[in-house]
């Protein structure tokens, strides 16, 4: 299992189903979403949780979804993280329950 | 022509800068989300096809109005809208603001309309992942589609509790309990003032209540919520008369009211006051929102009086705003009169749905406070005798309001516990003071990057 947790959906589609499709990667698996899902919906449809927490053995899977609590970090392969609520989703996206090995690559 | 900038474009920022607009001025205005509305008039994104009717219930019209206003306003160049974007800290006049980039927004005035954030008290088990705050369950059902689980539980107390229930439940998710602290008769004599004050709004809540049936219970007691590695699994409560019950869900929503979001308003120097009847701490202003020099405060972020309250108070802001500049303004009396009724419902539906100060005082020690750094009641009452009982030295001491939600959702728990356990009331123990950046911000942004220099007018 990953460190996100269970593979089945905690998120449940209730309404506009009828989006284009985004193709996008969790932790190397190939996911989709809609276009105008964020990122934290995204991946909440397929997975239970967004990452593990740091300071406990629970899952994190944001908790406000209005950008005040910033529990719904993920981070990119290409390093710099995203607050997963606020973030539309884009095609291509390639997303990590847990930060890349190199990081942080660059030194400010 | 003088340069305002206002912070926030949910009701009260909407109206603040069409009474500007009106008496000529050009504002800018700020705001995180990606589209005008705030939280209540919060707009999906571009695409999305349920119309408001299906989105904000009653609230529609109000709702076509407001985005309406605010659309053509920007259309025809008479406002600036800067969507995607935190103001992050103010300090002389500039705003240092970041969305992609970097940007400074120089102004003469500032009107901060940035409203409010769920009131959150701890529950044994809430640091679980699939518990929410109400106010996510909503934005989740508003402007993605989706519901945040299969079988939901939500509890607390205030209007959303039971708005946002019966949303679910017409929206098709399965709500198996609706879990509210408030006990019956505190909602009695509450619900007689909101009553007298705006008796349409109190029947609109009372229907939504009796349509949720029997999922419905009041006064309860929250004992736990069990979790297992995927989450919430059962929320344990104890109903009105004692008896336990366990409730089986994989999702728990919690709220309680709401708290308001001071951050910007104490990094621009507004003092703060606690409030009895809101039971928080609130910014001092004067009655049209003035807060200190060239600062003015408006909506849910000054004192909690709802989408109508918010439109009233960002129109008494703009006029406060225009007064000290000289210029011809609206009458602001019949305003202030609309005002003071909402208020008068505000503070009953404070007394009918109130915090549960007691309960939090007694949590056990195990229980989880900061959900950002797994924080425990017994860690935090351990700190006081070293730090006393004052809430930024226990802060500093035992790291409650010290995670990266600054505080916004552990502070006034934090503050109810050392109180309990110090024997004085809340406001004794002291307010958490905001630091700047009011969000997380990657220091390689602030390093990196040149900023774009904007002055707020763009004429
Ligand atoms: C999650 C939630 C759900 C709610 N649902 C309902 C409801 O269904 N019915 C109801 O009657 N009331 C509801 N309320 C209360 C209602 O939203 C408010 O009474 C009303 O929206 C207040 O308006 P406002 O203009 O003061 O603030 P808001 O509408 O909250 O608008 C504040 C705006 O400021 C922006 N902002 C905040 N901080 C910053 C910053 N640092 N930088 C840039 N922008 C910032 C935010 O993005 C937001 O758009 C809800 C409140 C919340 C928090
Ligand atoms: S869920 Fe709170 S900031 Fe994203």
């Amino acid at each position: 299992m990953s460190a996100a947790g269970f593979s089945t959906g905690r998120l449940v589609r209730l309404a506009e189903t009828a989006r284009a499709p985004v193709g996008f990667t969790f932790d190397g698996e190939a996911l989709t979403g809609l276009e105008g899902d964020t990122v934290l919906t995204a991946i909440l449809l397929s997975r239970g949780a967004l990452r593990a927490s740091e300071f406990g053995p629970e899952a994190r899977a944001g908790f406000c979804l209005m950008g005040a609590c910033q529990d719904c970090w993920v981070w990119q392969e290409e390093g710099p993280r995203l607050r997963a609520c606020s973030t539309p989703l884009a095609e291509g996206m390639r997303l990590l329950s847990a930060a890349p090995a190199q990081w942080p690559a660059r030194s400010a | 022509m003088s340069r305002v900038l206002i912070a926030g474009a949910g009701p009260a920022g909407i109206r603040a800068a069409e009474t500007l607009a009106g008496a000529g001025l050009h504002p800018v205005v700020v705001d995180e989300a990606a589209r005008a509305g705030g939280q209540i008039y919060r707009r999906p994104p571009v695409g999305f096809t349920r119309p408001p009717e299906k989105l904000y219930g009653s609230e529609a019209a109000k709702a076509r109005a407001l985005h309406g206003s605010f659309d053509a306003l920007v259309a025809e160049g008479r406002i600036t809208h800067l969507p995607g974007r935190s103001v992050l800290a103010l300090r002389d006049g500039v705003a240092y603001v970041l969305g992609e980039a970097r940007e400074e927004i120089r102004h003469d005035r500032l009107i901060l309309a940035t409203g409010a954030t769920d009131r959150l008290a701890p529950v044994p088990g809430w640091q679980a992942g699939g518990v929410y705050s109400l106010g996510a369950a909503q934005i989740a059902l508003k402007t993605q589609g989706v519901a945040l689980g299969r079988r939901i539980v939500l509890a607390g107390t205030g209007p959303l509790l039971t708005l946002l229930a019966s949303q679910l439940q017409a929206a098709g998710a399965q709500v198996a309990a609706v879990l509210d602290t408030a006990p019956l008769r505190a909602q009695l004599t509450g619900g007689v003032g909101m009553a007298l004050a705006r008796p349409l709004v109190t029947l609109r809540g009372l229907r939504l209540r009796v349509g949720l049936g029997r999922i419905y219970h009041a006064g309860v007691t929250l004992e736990r919520i069990e979790t297992d590695e995927s989450g919430p699994t059962a929320m344990v409560w104890c109903d009105a008369r004692g008896r336990r019950h366990e409730t089986r869900c994989d999702m728990v929503g919690l709220g309680w009211h709401l708290r308001a979001d001071g951050t910007l308003a104490d990094i621009a120097g507004a003092r703060f006051d606690w409030d009895r009847a809101f039971h928080q701490w609130l910014p001092r202003a004067d009655a049209l929102g003035r807060a200190g020099e060239g600062l003015y405060l408006a909506g849910d972020g000054l004192r909690i009086l709802g989408a109508d309250g918010a439109e009233l108070a960002g129109q008494v802001a703009a006029i406060a705003c225009l007064q000290d500049l000289g210029l011809p303004h609206p009458e602001p009396a019949p305003l202030l009169r609309q005002l003071a009724r909402m208020r008068r419902f505000a503070e009953a539906m404070a007394c009918a749905f109130p915090w549960p100060d007691e309960a939090i005082g007694r949590l056990p020690d195990d229980t989880v406070i900061c959900r950002c750094e797994g924080v425990r009641a017994g860690d935090l009452r351990n700190t006081l005798p070293l730090s006393g009982p004052e809430a930024n030295r226990a802060k500093s001491l035992g790291r409650v309001g010290m995670g990266r939600c600054q505080g916004r959702y552990c502070q006034l728990a934090g503050a109810e516990i050392i109180a309990a356990a110090s024997g004085r009331p809340p406001s004794e123990v002291g307010r958490l003071r905001a630091q700047p950046p009011a969000r997380p911000a990657p220091v390689g942004a602030w390093l990196s990057e040149a900023p774009t220099e904007c002055e707020a007018e763009a004429e």
